[in-house]
């Protein structure tokens, strides 16, 4: 797969792994019949070590886990699609799967990729009312000078 | 030591239901449900995700309600948990710098880029019990500024770091994964990223003392908080099968960066030394607490004495964590009626013997 694809892909499994459980659910609701497929990998549990960097800036170091749901899925033509999604939910990871793999077919792209648009609408809403809220809490501090005595 | 001892099925069985009874408390008050602890307790939660070492909110807020709200048989619950999982892989290093600020604060530079964002916190309230609250009701709704705050905040040590006076970490050259306590036995001495991941899981109480300690004089650590920042980050990792690193999510962290005083060596010039915390969730006073005691610990690599508590890495780090700390302590209670049976042989023969002394003397 070309870089660009590479990029293209990064973002709607970015997407994807970002969105809630029930976002995924409801933007899968919406779209047209999902073609039949098979598990390569049914969605499994397991952990990824978070490595963070020393001083921020520095050498990795491990600095603790976090649970992770993988899934794999191949369509009927053949199509392969992964996911990896922070937390427990084996439906969220199945259906990024499958979404995954529709996203790679350029005749489904444009309808599941305005689904995938709407997953990142929202995510970006969800930070920019973050960046809002913590903007009102700014602070400007005056050093008072210490009189004499 | 402790032996194997039989019996008692019925009495356990029914002591666990007993414990049951308790932990539902009056039937007639609603039962807590496991949203309510994730999203009310967050505090809570974030510090069991920390010390039990695994960032999964739902699981951390089970740990709590099934031990009663007791946070640190909650952490051994969820660190039982882990083992049942497989690991998949070690996620690519985070970029602090790149996080969604809900909190960011400096206590050393007034002026910084980006401004001193308090976010939500519970510094300047006046710690007067709210009775209001225990009336219950919707609090109003946060403020929203016109303008977010920045996209990108520099790091107190970029800011710094320009005219040299700040000591910088660089990622090594050729960097293998790094050590890991999980896989292998803490041995000293331990590198600095392996303290750090102890340090991350150790529990709060033992490194708020042992930072107080060197604040204290126990170690001379003159510390100032350079930066303290809290808010989303992105977690990415590489797939085997994709080839190409993907986000997988994002989790909240509080990161402290202390910077301290040093007086420089032969080798370095005078300049600030930096301590690092880092934990999941917003957990400030285990972040701070961590940024002190690593910098404490790094004492011999910067040729200061170690002589403090705080200074030694092996005691440090060998009674940072909770889960073992609590085993072996508790571990007290299960029957030990051999061993003490043969102390109380040799006490009986030991002052036999100190009477007959007596009585020959």
């Amino acid at each position: 797969m070309p870089e660009t694809d590479h990029q293209d892909r990064r973002r709607w499994m970015g997407v994807l792994a970002k969105a809630a459980p029930e976002e995924v659910a409801a933007a899968w609701s919406g779209l047209p019949a999902i073609p039949a497929y098979d598990f390569l990998r049914r969605p499994e549990t397991g952990l990824v070590m978070v490595r963070g960097r020393i001083g921020g800036d520095g050498a990795a170091f491990n600095a603790g886990e976090m649970t992770v749901t993988r899934c794999s899925v191949r369509l009927a033509g053949g199509t392969i699609g992964h996911a990896w999604i922070a937390g427990r939910r084996a439906d969220q990871a199945e259906r990024a799967a499958v979404l995954d793999a529709l996203m790679q077919d350029p005749a489904r792209r444009p309808a599941i990729g305005r689904a995938i648009d709407w997953l990142a609408e929202l995510q970006e809403a969800r930070r920019d009312r973050g960046a809002h809220e913590a903007a009102a809490t700014r602070v400007d501090f005056f050093t008072m000078v210490r009189g004499a005595g | 030591m402790y032996v194997a001892v039989k019996g008692g099925e019925t009495a356990i069985d029914n002591a666990h239901r007993l414990m049951a009874e308790a932990r539902r408390g009056d039937p007639a008050v609603p039962e807590l449900t496991v949203e309510q602890i994730a999203n009310q307790l967050g505090l809570a939660v974030d510090r069991v995700m920390t010390e039990g070492s695994v960032y999964d909110r739902e699981l951390a807020a089970l740990a709590i309600k099934q031990a009663q709200g007791d946070l640190i048989e909650a952490v051994f619950l969820l660190r039982a948990y882990r083992t049942t999982l497989p690991r998949f892989g070690g996620s690519e290093p985070i970029d602090t710098g790149d996080m969604a600020i809900r909190r960011r604060i400096s206590a050393a530079f007034k002026d910084l880029p980006g401004g001193q964002v308090l976010g939500p916190t519970y510094d300047y309230t006046h710690r007067l019990l709210d009775f209001a609250l225990a009336a219950g009701g919707d609090p109003p709704p946060a403020a929203l500024a016109e303008r977010p705050v920045d996209a990108h905040m520099p790091r107190v040590a970029d800011v710094l770091s320009q005219e040299g006076l700040i000591e910088r970490d660089r990622p090594g050259e050729d960097e293998g994964p790094p050590c890991d306590l999980t896989r292998q036995p803490l041995e000293f001495p331990a590198g600095r990223d392996l303290r750090l991941q102890a340090l991350a899981r150790g529990d709060e109480g033992f490194l708020l003392s042992l930072a107080y300690s060197s604040q204290r004089g126990y170690g001379n650590t003159h510390p100032f908080a350079g930066e303290i920042r809290m808010g989303e980050v992105a977690i990415e990792f590489l797939p085997e099968e994709l080839g190409f690193p993907i986000e997988i999510g994002t989790i909240t962290v509080t990161e402290c960066q202390m910077i301290n005083q040093f007086k420089g060596t032969k080798d370095i010039p005078p300049q600030f030394t930096r301590g690092y915390g880092l934990a999941f969730g917003h957990a400030e006073r285990k972040a701070m607490a961590m940024a002190l005691v690593d910098r404490s610990l790094r004492a011999g690599e910067l040729g200061e004495d170690v002589a403090n508590p705080v200074q030694d890495e092996e005691f440090v780090l060998a009674h940072a964590d909770n889960v073992e700390a609590s085993g072996f302590v508790q571990h007290l209670k299960l029957p030990h009626y051999v061993d003490f049976q043969s102390e109380l042989e040799l006490i009986r023969r030991l002052r036999a013997a100190a009477i007959r002394r007596e009585a020959a003397e």
